[in-house]
């Protein structure tokens, strides 16, 4: 009898938490590693369009971003559904762009200039409209090394 | 002198550290990787002169309407198909004076890699999507030729090669795209 009662007293041995912190170290160093911090708040749909025949960006500090796109839709009541361009954390006109790609071009040593490159990070919904507009605007700020930005896959129109 | 031993440091809330730190990494940072189709733009003139005079056979004329539809050379044609038509169009070769070239040597085609042109033009009402697709196709065309010579040179694919031997292969297929202002409504 006695026999038994000891057994079910004893019960069954914690499992031993002491490993916990290296595997969860192990994760956040893969994620260290593996991600990139994000630079602005995004303000708008960015749903980027797919393409075969992509180049990495390989400097991200001599990249510059132009995005464009409609309004998100908790900014839709302020600035409507029509596509925007957003400039660093926030909604740009047009005439900005010019001021914005200088400003980009100071920030950096001379020696650096020539490599800048800006990246139009358009989604795939818009009008060529507006993205012919932010080129011409690059164009007359002598910003002309530029980049569509894509995400790797083969275009919805092939599939 | 009797030694004191030091007492433990407790290690159990170090997961809850770590966690924290975790999230706060998951949360400011993002995944993607930056890829995207690379170009150069012209420089921009208040008064553009006028453009040289090109013969008619060494331009491919790219048209995407409103619709996304697309013309060459005013005929009707599938995005599937344009890859081909390009390859065609670049490698064609009427001349006969560039060796490495394998085209159809069509009449009614390109003298030379040098000298030929493709001119795209879309519509303000052209999606972007579709605009990125045909990039995408003409791109893929001059990568096609440039991959076939590196390998036939260098025995490696062009985006492997190094930065002179790249230049080479490149300098053999120069990108040519000539992007006309969109048409406007």
């Amino acid at each position: 009898m006695s026999k038994f009662k000891k057994k079910s007293a004893g019960g069954r041995p914690g499992i031993s938490t002491a490993s916990l912190p290296d595997i969860v170290f192990m994760l956040l160093f893969f994620f260290m590693v593996t991600t990139v911090m994000r630079e602005v708040d995004l303000k708008l749909k960015n749903e980027k369009p797919f393409a075969t025949e992509v180049k990495k960006l390989e400097k991200r500090s001599l990249v510059s971003y132009i995005y464009i796109g409609s309004p998100k839709d908790r900014y839709q009541a302020q600035f409507g559904r029509e596509p925007r361009v957003q400039l660093n954390d926030q909604f740009a006109r047009l005439d900005e762009i010019q001021p914005f790609a200088h400003a980009e071009k100071q920030a950096k040593s001379e020696s650096e200039r020539p490599l800048m490159q800006f990246s139009i990070k358009a989604d795939k919904d818009v009008r060529m409209g507006i993205v012919s507009d932010v080129k011409l605007e690059l164009r007359k700020a002598e910003a002309l090394k530029i980049n569509y930005s894509t995400r790797k896959g083969v275009p919805s129109m092939l599939k | 002198m009797a030694r004191r031993e030091s007492p433990e440091i407790n290690a159990g809330s170090m997961a809850d550290i770590a966690f924290l730190l975790l999230i706060f990494f998951l949360v400011t940072t993002t995944m993607d990787v930056d890829s995207g189709i690379a170009r150069k733009l012209p420089p921009y003139e208040e008064n553009p002169e006028t453009p040289p005079q090109i013969k008619k056979i060494n331009i491919l004329q790219v048209l995407v309407n409103a619709n996304d539809e697309i013309l060459v050379n005013d005929d009707y044609m599938d995005l599937r198909d344009l890859r081909a038509k390009a390859v065609d169009f670049i490698d064609n070769n009427l001349l006969g004076e560039c060796d490495y070239c394998q085209g159809p040597r069509d009449k009614s085609m390109s003298e030379s890699p040098e000298k030929h042109v493709i001119s795209l033009q879309n519509d303000r009402g052209t999606s972007y999507e579709m605009y990125i697709a045909v990039q995408n196709e003409l791109t893929g065309a001059y990568n096609q030729l440039r991959n076939r010579e590196a390998n036939l040179k260098f025995g490696r694919n062009y985006e492997l090669l190094g930065d002179e031997d790249a230049k080479s292969i490149a300098k053999l297929y120069p990108v040519n795209i000539s992007e006309a202002e969109p048409l406007k409504l």
